[in-house]
């Protein structure tokens, strides 16, 4: 690529793993210290390579969970049959390194400056790059209202819990629990559907900006529900992590 | 593989162009549809990489790594332009 007119270029660098800290059975968030960070924006992901011994690299890209100006995290959760989040989540010890290069994206982020109201909706860990839009509008004194719809399998499958629970100053939240309920739960059961959605929906005319992350089924729904609501294509900001049929 | 969309491949792309790309206007030069490339339909084990458009599903970029190189194909595409 030498002589072409690059802003910035990506390269792979070593990080090395601060710190590790397990959300879930499932999920853990690992905290990264790298040489060479040019800083993020709320959104983004990094990549993450990893090579076998016998030279079989594995690439993968998890979204940045930390806000803009804090250390570097990603949170990641555990595929059984993954060839890279089994080793993530389970083998990975603080101290060790792991090449990534980063930050990336441009589309799937948000920066304090905006003033639209926002509906984040997260589809199980779908969740990790909208917990660094909240966290960026919290330490920046942003006052853009927020809601949040994070469907998800069971309470104990909620990532980031006590965070997200501890949430106000403009900020509502909106569990929907798709197979497990505990007893005596009123709100939402099972996937979300056309109601729910406009129930927690900004109103159209309230020129707000959707982030919708997480399954590919997940994120298709979401986001017809709210063209059907009258949301314009560039109001809703979509990011398909693939998977199976949704949480 | 799973479907992805143009998000996952945003470091494939820096790598190729240069710059940020999800961000990035693309027009599909079968049916004429223009969005950003974070909206493309994306295939990673292919072999290669095959992004697709949301709308009509016609190929807009191939790229293959091969030998330490990136063979790019975006004949699938009317306009690229970058945010």
């Amino acid at each position: 690529m030498a002589g072409t007119a690059v802003r910035r270029r990506l390269t792979w660098q070593v990080a090395t793993v601060v710190a590790v800290n397990d959300e879930t059975a499932t999920v853990r968030t690992i905290e990264l210290a790298a040489a060479d960070w040019a800083g993020h924006r709320a959104g983004q992901h990094l990549d993450v390579r990893l090579t076998a011994e016998d030279g079989y690299t594995a690439e993968r890209s998890y979204s940045i969970a930390s806000a803009p100006g804090e250390p570097v995290t990603i949170t990641v959760q555990r595929l059984d049959d993954g060839e890279v989040s089994p080793y993530l989540t389970t083998e990975l010890r603080a101290g060790d390194e792991l090449e990534m290069r980063g930050p990336i994206g441009g589309y799937f982020v948000w920066d304090a400056d905006h003033t639209s109201p926002l509906l984040l909706a997260a589809g199980g860990s779908g969740i990790v790059p909208l917990r660094s839009i909240l966290r960026h509008r919290a330490r920046s004194g942003a006052t853009a209202p927020v809601r949040l719809l994070y469907s998800v399998r069971s309470l104990p499958d909620v990532i980031y819990r006590t965070e997200i629970d501890g949430l106000a100053d403009g900020v509502s939240v909106t569990y929907a629990l798709t197979r497990q309920q505990p007893p005596g739960w009123t709100g939402h059961r099972g996937r979300v559907d056309a109601g729910q959605l406009e129930d927690v929906a900004w109103p159209a005319g309230r020129d707000p900006v959707a982030y919708v992350c997480g399954p590919t089924a997940f994120v298709e729904t979401i986001a017809e529900g709210l063209v059907g609501l009258g949301y314009l294509p560039h109001q809703v900001k979509t990011e398909r992590f693939g998977g199976p049929g949704g949480p | 593989m799973d479907v992805l969309d143009g998000n996952a491949i945003g470091g494939l792309l820096h790598e190729v162009f240069g710059t940020e790309m999800t961000a990035a206007t693309a027009t599909c030069a079968s049916c004429g549809a223009t969005g950003p490339v974070a909206q493309f339909v994306v295939f990673m084990r292919a072999p290669g990489t095959v992004a697709r458009c949301r709308n009509c599903l016609a190929v807009q970029m191939v790229i293959v790594q091969c030998k330490g190189m990136n063979c790019v194909d975006l004949r699938g595409l009317a306009r690229l332009e970058a945010a």
